[in-house]
């Protein structure tokens, strides 16, 4: 512990990372560049969301990690023993005691509240990248609010499948002014951005970029008006807790054809279960 | 024709370091007029197109466009939101290679909407249908609205390049050789077309080229370029018929009769 400074990074790093959240905070939406550092992680683990929560850790927080929704898998469990040991931070898998909670594609089931800051891992901030590749161009599409190729790809969607099939990753406007990548969340996901009391923060490490929503910032899903947008989930409840409302992931259980339904979110499926919901897959 | 230009373009300047791109170059276009531009390569006649269209600042001189809402205004000097907007709505803008002007990765129904979502049109059914009569309209198949570019042929994606352009309903089209590369026949279709659909919509253009049979088919008016000058303008049967300047008498004879 006393190896490192508090929570890895260096005090000038974590500077350097505020301002570039506080720039972001105060234009939500806006991808600000940051001198992303090198990670004792590989690109593509969450490098980005990791040097956000160092620089927003203080030693009183309780930190939670997720990666899809599950607080126990590779991903999740490196990031939290990360900063167990560079921060000493406490931390948690209850979703409502986490002050500060770092997030690989899902935004927890149980509503978040003030004070709580949701910390996103981004792969590709932008959105425009796939349709338009030169940076140069899609940052004077940003500064102009150019954003008709946004719906190129949503009408490409609806030619080929008869429905926008664009199924995480929506991309979404931001107090009608930018069109921003909510990280690969899946779209069942768009509706909690919009409005939420907690500070949303977003970090990509490789592509140097950091962006952010302020509580209570209004986040509305692109669509067409005879195709609007369908948040979507499985039609199942989960097989463990038999919740109605939250996102499924297909686990598939056996070579013949076999699957269940489960809660993706692990922390709200056990509050649920040990509240004595039970589901048909439940042993 | 009314006596108002819609685009009036003076002493217009561009220089690459000491070379000379195009220089002291002043028109007037009226609605509904085309003008051709002619000129071996390197006479700057492509420097001038694109000085024109915003793709090039020019180093001197005004290009005044006749706007809907706010009358003449100078687009050299208009800030670039409104300049790009011009160029989504009242301008059109062929380039010689259709790869240029295609997003080539998005079927041709995509392409031909990209410009209806550009200005704000958030009705897929109405969007497919502009598609598809655009589609129409340059003779490719509605049944090829979900394809894309890649698989279509030279001529095709040329005639989709220009539906991409049109379908926004400009009132000036800047093109850029837009024949150059097609096969004779395909060109002549392509030009059958361009001018079906130059005298329906009344649009006014200016065609860069250095094919005379082109402009000797489509323009109204004719200028002759050479080394960053015009050396000569008039009616276009007038020039190509009586060709005063040197070069252009040099230019004419040396069409091949077949």
């Amino acid at each position: 512990m006393t190896d490192y400074n508090f929570a890895y990074l260096d005090e000038q790093t974590k500077r350097m990372i505020r301002r570039a959240i506080l720039k972001g905070l105060a234009i939500p939406g806006y991808q600000v560049p940051f001198a992303s550092r090198e990670m004792p992680m590989p690109y593509g683990w969450g490098t980005g969301g990791v040097q956000v929560s160092a620089a927003v850790l203080t030693p009183e927080d309780r930190f939670k990690v997720i990666d899809q929704g599950a607080d126990d898998t590779t991903n999740a469990v490196s990031i939290r023993k990360f900063f167990e040991h560079t921060a000493g931070v406490a931390t948690t898998t209850k979703t409502a005691e986490a002050t500060v909670i770092q997030t690989r594609h899902r935004i927890p089931e149980a509503d978040l509240g003030e004070g709580q800051i949701l910390v996103y891992q981004v792969p590709i901030p932008e959105p425009l990248r796939f349709l338009e590749p030169r940076e140069s161009e899609t940052r004077k599409m940003h500064s102009l609010e150019e954003y008709g190729l946004m719906h190129v790809k949503l009408y490409e969607d609806i030619s080929r499948h008869g429905h926008i099939a664009t199924a995480y990753a929506y991309p979404v406007k931001v107090e009608a002014r930018y069109v921003m990548d909510p990280s690969p969340i899946p779209k069942f996901d768009n509706p909690k951005l919009s409005n939420s009391p907690a500070i949303q923060l977003f970090g990509a490490g490789r592509e140097q970029r950091i962006y952010a929503l302020p509580p209570y910032t209004r986040v509305t899903s692109l669509d067409f008006e005879d195709h609007p947008f369908d948040p979507s989930k499985a039609d199942h409840p989960c097989g463990l807790c038999a919740a109605e409302d939250s996102y499924l992931d297909e686990v598939i259980v056996d070579d013949a054809g076999g699957r269940m339904f489960v809660c993706s979110d692990t922390d709200f499926c056990e509050a649920r279960q040990n509240a004595g919901h039970k589901g048909k897959d439940a042993a | 024709m009314t006596d108002q230009p819609l685009l009036s373009v003076r002493k217009i300047a561009k220089t690459y370091g000491n070379h000379i791109g195009c220089e002291n170059v002043s028109f007037d276009l009226f609605p509904g007029e085309v003008m051709g531009i002619v000129g071996e390569s390197g006479s700057g006649k492509s420097t001038l197109l694109n000085c024109m269209a915003g793709h090039l600042t020019p180093d001197a001189g005004e290009v005044v466009f006749d706007t809907r809402v706010n009358g003449p205004r100078d687009t050299v000097t208009m800030s670039e939101p409104e300049r790009r907007m011009l160029s989504r709505t009242d301008w059109a803008f062929v380039h010689q290679h259709a790869r240029d002007g295609l997003r080539m990765g998005v079927s041709a129904g995509g392409n031909v909407g990209e410009r209806l979502m550009a200005v704000g049109a958030r009705n897929y059914g109405d969007i497919r249908d502009k598609a598809t009569d655009w589609l129409g309209r340059v003779e490719i198949d509605s049944s090829r609205i979900d394809d894309r570019p890649s698989t279509f042929s030279g001529g095709m994606q040329q005639r989709l390049q220009i539906a991409r352009n049109l379908v926004t309903g400009p009132r000036l089209v800047f093109m850029d050789e837009p024949t150059g590369g097609l096969d004779v026949s395909v060109q002549a279709r392509l030009l059958d077309l361009l001018r079906g659909l130059v005298r329906d919509m009344g649009l006014s253009a200016i065609i860069v080229t250095h094919d005379l049979a082109v402009v000797r088919l489509l323009a109204d008016r004719l200028m002759v370029m050479k080394s960053g000058q015009v050396v000569e303008n008039g009616l276009t049967d007038q020039v190509l018929d009586d060709p005063q300047h040197p070069y252009t008498q040099l230019l004419v004879s040396s069409v091949l009769q077949v």
